[in-house]
């Protein structure tokens, strides 16, 4: 091999930066967050879901908050109907948050131990800014 | 070929350090400009693009200027330019990049940049400029990557590395005339609503473009053992006497139009720029400038006995790239945002961060071309120049 | 072809590209099978505006009100200002119009500017994402997730309605409004004509709050509505016309 000297130096740099998402967490071990539903708003409610079942809302909430996203900015509608036929209002401030009032405690633990930053709040209100 | 990159002279590493250090100098300015916003910028809602977008617009002319050793060798069987058309290449790919940093420097939210590919638009000019800038890029990386190793291996480059020179030769035209169309069609923008705008844009690009390669040839010479033969030069030249000389022509036709037909809101921008307006006049001494360095360089050369003596050839192939980055590089962006939609005056000049910036991103273009052409000049020391 | 290191390198570099592909579906599909409804019916419609300037005098009720609602930051740096509708001059407002033996009254008089929603936008022609664009009933709307902040937008608009967030808006957002976002730094903003609103059947909020009933509010298409009157009743302008542009906002001056 010609310029043994040059090549394995920045090889060897070339490996350590892109496993650095790897050995950068060991060690760090985390406990899996429990999601806290305990809210005033939550508790007050007769019936205790929310607007799709949690399972799917667990899998696919960000997809859907994308999908609210096009369908209330670009195609103008305001009012979503579940599957169970109840209509929202499509605001992540004004309806999830209404129910969800516990930000820190519900989507930001999750976020951070999934190591995921959503940068939804830099513009929608969520509780403390 | 790589290999040469890594080997030289203490004076070559002592220029890539140079160059490392404006890097990050640069860089440190950019994450200072990322964590605060582009308010560290002159830039406001009057004048809303500034010194990135101006010097964006220049390098992509320097790019398109490839052509112009490009052309002439494999249209014209121009033989004089065959030792140099790589250096045009290299030259391409080093500004291009450049015009690409600047964009993403300018972009109020750079980690999205990929949305206008991903939410692809046909009717915004800004797409097509992408389009055509990584086209061009690929391209030159393609043709002047192929052609230095058949050089290197004393073969004949492959037939479909020269289809794409052929492809190359409109496609340089077709990036300075979609830039030109990004400003040329807005509607209230007097000073760029003009129909030569992609024709001055080419014109003001092949005068400077080749001015720096000229420049360059020149250094290579003098630092290194790669000789330009001065025919290549002096049909260089030629060219740029004839691309400066219809740059000019072109800035008095906007002059006659303006002002002869004495519409206020086409005389503004040029009042404005050149004797300032309503006591408003930052940019005056970079138009005087302009004017001036623009002047003797024309007179350098179309005189030929100034045009064939390489000092005043030099001094004229660097007045030609100074007066025009100058003109296209800074005044033509801000003078279109002068006077604003209110036909109010709000000025603008780049701050300390938008200069760190700019420098940065020149190092790195002037980082790109020094390795491209440490390798070319290794390879052609090898092969003892040999043409094809 | 012969599998040497370079067709190597070559092979697994396509292969990344495809894999990466294969994800691009995605992006567009849709989640759920759910129904999307609207408040109030935008099929048909194409707003429009009608300020009367003679009844607009020194107050800024309509300002406040919009850039109370909205979230507007009051940026001190008067050149990096953001603002959705504020009031300019005759001469700053009609720039191809006036002349220097106007009337005194006119010289002086303060006139509400905004997006002009135009049916011809250079804007929406010009972004390279869609980021802005033209809904159905004439709005221009913005959509700041999508918004790269290159600010070719502000370069086409003839009329100065586009502000550019330079820096972080919350820090100037003295009262928050907790019912409607902010922006962030490094996008693009202007006025929505409160399409919040429309879509609840609710008139946009400067149209609310002027005292004066200065600003009409009204669907172009409909001959019998509030804005369709008053331009066949009325001597009225539009900014700047002879850029083909088409404003949705019209002036009695």
């Amino acid at each position: 091999m010609y310029d043994k000297k040059i090549i394995i130096p920045i090889l060897a740099v070339i490996v350590v930066v892109l496993t650095y998402p790897i050995w950068s967490l060991f060690g760090k071990g985390a406990a899996a967050p429990e999601l806290d539903l305990n809210t005033p708003e939550i508790q007050a409610l007769a019936e205790k879901e929310c607007i799709e079942d949690t399972e799917f809302m667990r899998s696919n909430h960000m997809e859907l908050l994308n999908e609210w996203r096009i369908k209330s900015v670009r195609e103008g509608t305001n009012v979503y109907v579940a599957s169970d036929g109840q209509e929202y209002e499509m605001s992540l401030q004004n309806t999830c948050l209404s129910c969800h009032s516990n930000k820190e405690n519900f989507c930001d633990s999750c976020h951070s131990y999934a190591e995921v930053n959503p940068d939804c709040w830099d513009c929608h209100v969520g509780g403390e800014l | 070929m790589i290999e040469h990159i890594f080997r030289g002279s203490k004076k070559y590493w002592m220029w890539l350090s140079f160059l490392l250090i404006m890097i990050a100098a640069g860089f440190g300015a950019y994450l200072y400009q990322f964590t605060y916003g582009l308010t560290v910028t002159g830039m406001g809602r009057d004048v809303s693009w500034g010194l990135y977008i101006g010097q964006f617009t220049f390098f992509v002319g320097v790019a398109a200027s490839a052509v112009m050793v490009v052309l002439p060798y494999y249209l014209h069987n121009v033989k004089d330019f065959g030792r140099i058309t790589v250096f045009g290449e290299f030259l391409a790919i080093a500004a291009v990049t450049m015009c690409m940093l600047f964009i993403v420097v300018d972009l109020g939210r750079p980690e999205r940049v990929l949305n206008v590919l991903i939410m692809a638009t046909p009717h915004s000019i800004m797409f097509w400029d992408m389009v055509v800038l990584s086209g061009y890029l690929l391209l030159n990386l393609l043709i002047g990557w192929n052609m230095l190793e058949a050089e290197y291996n004393a073969i004949e480059p492959a037939k479909w590395v020269k289809n794409l020179v052929y492809l190359s030769i409109p496609w340089a035209v077709s990036i300075h005339t979609v830039t030109a169309f990004l400003i040329a069609g807005l509607p209230g923008r007097h000073y760029w609503l003009t129909s030569i705008m992609a024709a001055r844009f080419l014109a003001s690009a092949f005068a400077s473009g080749p001015s720096l390669l000229i420049l360059l040839m020149l250094v290579l010479k003098k630092y290194t053992g790669f000789k330009t033969e001065e025919k290549a030069i002096h049909k260089l030249s030629l060219i740029i006497t004839y691309a400066m000389t219809i740059s000019i022509f072109f800035i008095v036709l906007e002059f006659f139009t303006a002002f002869y037909s004495q519409i206020p809101t086409h005389m503004h921008s040029l009042e404005y720029l050149f004797f300032g307006l309503e006591g408003h006049g930052v940019l005056v001494p970079f138009m005087v400038i302009f004017a001036v360095l623009a002047l003797v360089a024309l007179i350098l050369l179309l005189n030929p006995k100034t045009r064939k003596n390489q000092k005043y050839l030099a001094i004229a192939c660097s007045f030609v790239f100074v007066s025009m980055m100058i003109e296209k590089g800074l005044a033509l962006i801000v003078g279109g945002f002068i006077p604003n939609a209110f036909e109010t005056i709000t000025e603008y000049l780049p701050t300390v961060t938008e200069l760190l910036i700019t420098m940065g991103i020149w190092a790195i273009g002037g980082l790109i071309l020094t390795v491209f052409y440490k390798m070319a000049i290794g390879v052609k020391e090898q092969t003892g120049g040999a043409e094809f | 072809m012969k599998m040497d290191r370079r067709n190597f390198i070559r092979m697994c570099g396509l292969g990344l590209l495809g894999l990466g592909a294969t994800k691009a579906d995605k992006i567009f599909a849709d989640v759920t099978k759910s129904k999307y409804l609207r408040t109030a019916s935008l099929q048909g419609k194409r707003w429009a505006m009608v300020i009367d300037s003679r009844k607009c005098n020194d107050c800024d009720d309509c300002v406040a009100a919009c850039h109370k609602v909205h979230n507007v930051p009051d940026i001190n740096k008067k050149e990096q200002e953001v603002k959705w509708i504020w009031k300019e001059g005759f001469h700053g407002t009609f720039p191809d119009l006036g002349h220097q033996y106007m009337t005194e009254k006119l010289e002086k008089r303060l006139f509400p500017i905004l997006c002009n929603h135009c049916d011809n936008p250079a804007c929406v022609r010009v972004c390279p994402t869609k980021a802005t664009f033209k809904r159905e009933d004439g709005v221009i709307m913005m959509d700041y997730h999508r918004c790269i902040g290159c600010r070719y937008c502000m370069a086409g608009c003839p009329y100065g309605a586009r502000s550019f967030n330079f820096q972080d808006p919350r820090p100037y957002i003295k009262n928050m409004n907790n019912e409607y976002p902010t922006r962030t730094k490094g996008v693009v903003e202007k006025c929505n004509f409160c399409a919040e609103l429309l879509v609840k059947g609710e008139l946009p909020l400067c149209v609310q709050a002027c005292k004066k009933g200065a600003i009409t509010f009204g669907d172009l298409n409909d001959p019998a509505s509030p804005v369709r009157k008053i331009l066949e009743n009325e001597a009225t302008i539009q900014r700047k016309p002879s850029l083909g542009t088409y404003p949705s906002v019209y002036y009695i001056v």
